[in-house]
């Protein structure tokens, strides 16, 4: 048993293996209170009100971000714009610097290993600009060899990114890159969704220019994600959405725009949301990153050894389980991954089967049927959910009517 | 009487995706169509012999989940010697019961695959089921 698994509801009676925490994960009571406590107590729309309320809920939507600053090492609140999600925040970096800096004959930088979230902006992006897409492709074990990081070059513009592939889980040594595109004159996007949750980041010993991440995987909301940027390179851009409550003055023809990071924040925004993800910040800080690494490398350790033993079993990325983040991608030989997730969900192991949002990747790694499995962990899963994930994971197999 | 996920792969889904009758290349066929799911990757390529509007004969190949195949497999058992608009009817027929909208009367005319009719609580494995008759409603539309 795991002291953590208390604070979460849906976990608490035990009846559910859930290893699909890549996609989303739960959330404490902690959270949900806050959320909770929100709407019960102070709702009103932020920014705007002259009253009470208003201005408490002001005041609680700027200490998220101030939160969401220091979680991250950013040298001011101002560089923290909230959004939806990752999607949201690459879309955003990738529409307003890239309409603005990118032109014919530029490079993007992608990688093989990249969500759609961070290929299709950069795509869109290329389509509007002239600017081409140039790929890097990855070893077996999800790393990059410097032959491929040499293809940033003078005319690449923007390296686009993940810290940790969603599928291979492989992190990657991103102040290395920021350095390589920096010395190239390049901006580096990070997609932060999958390390965030897992790992101390710190943005400015990255030196990322742009990190993107969403609440939904580190126990906060659906619904409220960041995008990061260098507050010199927020200043420049223009806004990416128009509207309400990001104006300075408007004119019938014409309007000047508020401040960073207001100037991205058009209309209504998820101040409940913002309160939710601080309130999971301070969830996270109390648990300790060192406990959630060394946790999940014990629980990755252990679910690959269980695999092993299981026969026509096959898994990708590193073979080291320290090399993971808790991300766990294999095929079952002869059997389609949606029906491995329906056997496996008939013993309430839940996990994650399909392209992963990956498609490029499913390809390249001649994943077959271009679908795989994956297991994702987090510091509340047990060992005695991995047990009962491999007693299931093997019997699938037999019951799709193989070797009996 | 609902059946279980598992016992509904033992029973009868197994059987059509590891050993289908007809799952092949065939000689002469008269229409050739690809049924894709894009989301999941199923993928199938449907071969039927329609003479003076009888399908006289079919196969497909193709790759997917157990569920996709299988169905495909079923469906070929079914429709092979029937008229197409009997093909056509029956195919709307399994579209209403992988939607849960047929009576039990209904159903016990599509034989084995009356199996599937469970799926209708699965959202995320319908369209693996309907691959198949999609694709042969298409044809017929065509013709």
């Amino acid at each position: 048993m795991n002291d953590f698994v208390k604070d979460f509801p849906i976990l608490a009676d035990g009846r559910y293996v859930y290893f699909d925490n890549a996609a989303t994960t739960q959330r404490p009571i902690q959270v949900l209170e806050a959320v909770d406590d929100f709407y019960k107590r102070e709702n009103a729309n932020p920014l705007r009100g002259l009253y009470e309320w208003s201005v408490k809920a002001t005041e609680d939507y700027e200490a998220a971000r101030e939160t969401v600053a220091s979680f991250i090492g950013a040298a001011s609140a101002q560089e923290i714009v909230f959004t939806r999600n990752t999607t949201e925040s690459l879309n955003l970096a990738a529409y307003s610097w890239g309409n603005t800096y990118l032109g014919p004959g530029d490079e993007i930088v992608v990688s093989v290993s990249e969500h759609h979230s961070n290929i299709l902006p950069w795509q869109a992006a290329a389509r509007r600009t002239g600017a081409k897409l140039v790929w890097l492709e990855c070893a077996e074990d999800g790393s990059y060899p410097g032959s491929e990081l040499a293809k940033i070059g003078p005319r690449t513009k923007v390296v686009a990114i993940a810290q940790v592939s969603n599928v291979l889980g492989q992190p990657k040594p991103i102040r290395h890159i920021a350095d390589l595109a920096h010395k190239n004159g390049a901006v580096i996007v990070v997609d932060g969704a999958q390390s965030v949750p897992h790992m101390k980041v710190d943005v400015r010993e990255l030196d990322a220019d742009f990190f993107a991440f969403s609440g939904h995987k580190m126990l906060a909301p659906m619904g409220i994600g960041v995008l990061y940027a260098k507050k010199e390179l927020l200043e420049k851009m223009p806004p990416f959405l128009t509207g309400g409550e990001m104006i300075e003055y408007v004119t019938r023809e014409d309007a000047t725009f508020a401040e960073v990071p207001h100037k991205f924040e058009a209309g209504t925004v998820n101040a409940a949301g913002a309160v939710g993800l601080a309130a999971a910040i301070r969830y996270l800080s109390n648990v300790g990153f060192d406990f959630i690494r060394s946790h999940e490398e014990k629980l990755t350790t252990l679910l690959m050894r269980e695999m092993a033993h299981i026969p026509h079993v096959e898994l990708y990325g590193s073979r080291d389980p320290a090399e993971h983040c808790g991300i766990v991608t294999f095929n079952i030989d002869g059997c389609h991954p949606h029906d491995v997730s329906s056997i496996m969900d008939t013993d309430r192991v839940c996990i994650r089967a399909g392209h992963h949002c990956a498609q490029p990747l499913m390809q390249y790694i001649n994943a077959p049927m271009r679908a795989t499995c994956r297991a994702s962990l987090y510091f509340y899963n047990t060992e005695d959910e991995v047990y009962r994930f491999a007693e299931s994971l093997g019997k699938v197999r037999g019951e799709l009517g193989y070797g009996s | 009487m609902a059946m279980d996920l598992k016992q509904m792969y033992r029973e009868i889904v197994n059987e059509h995706n590891l050993h289908p009758t007809h799952k092949h290349e065939m000689a002469g066929p008269t229409v050739v169509l690809r049924g894709v799911n894009p989301s999941c990757g199923d993928d199938i390529n449907l071969q039927l012999k329609i003479e003076d509007g009888i399908i006289t004969d079919g196969s497909f190949t193709g790759t997917g989940c157990a569920i996709s195949q299988a169905s495909a497999d079923m469906m070929l058992d079914i429709i092979i010697g029937l008229p197409e608009a009997e093909a056509e009817r029956l195919a709307d027929l399994f579209m209403r019961m992988i939607k849960g909208e047929a009576s039990p009367e209904e159903i016990e005319e599509l034989d084995e695959a009356a199996a599937l009719q469970d799926i209708s609580h699965m959202p995320a494995r319908v369209k693996c089921a309907q691959l198949g008759w999609r694709t042969v409603e298409e044809i017929i539309r065509r013709q």
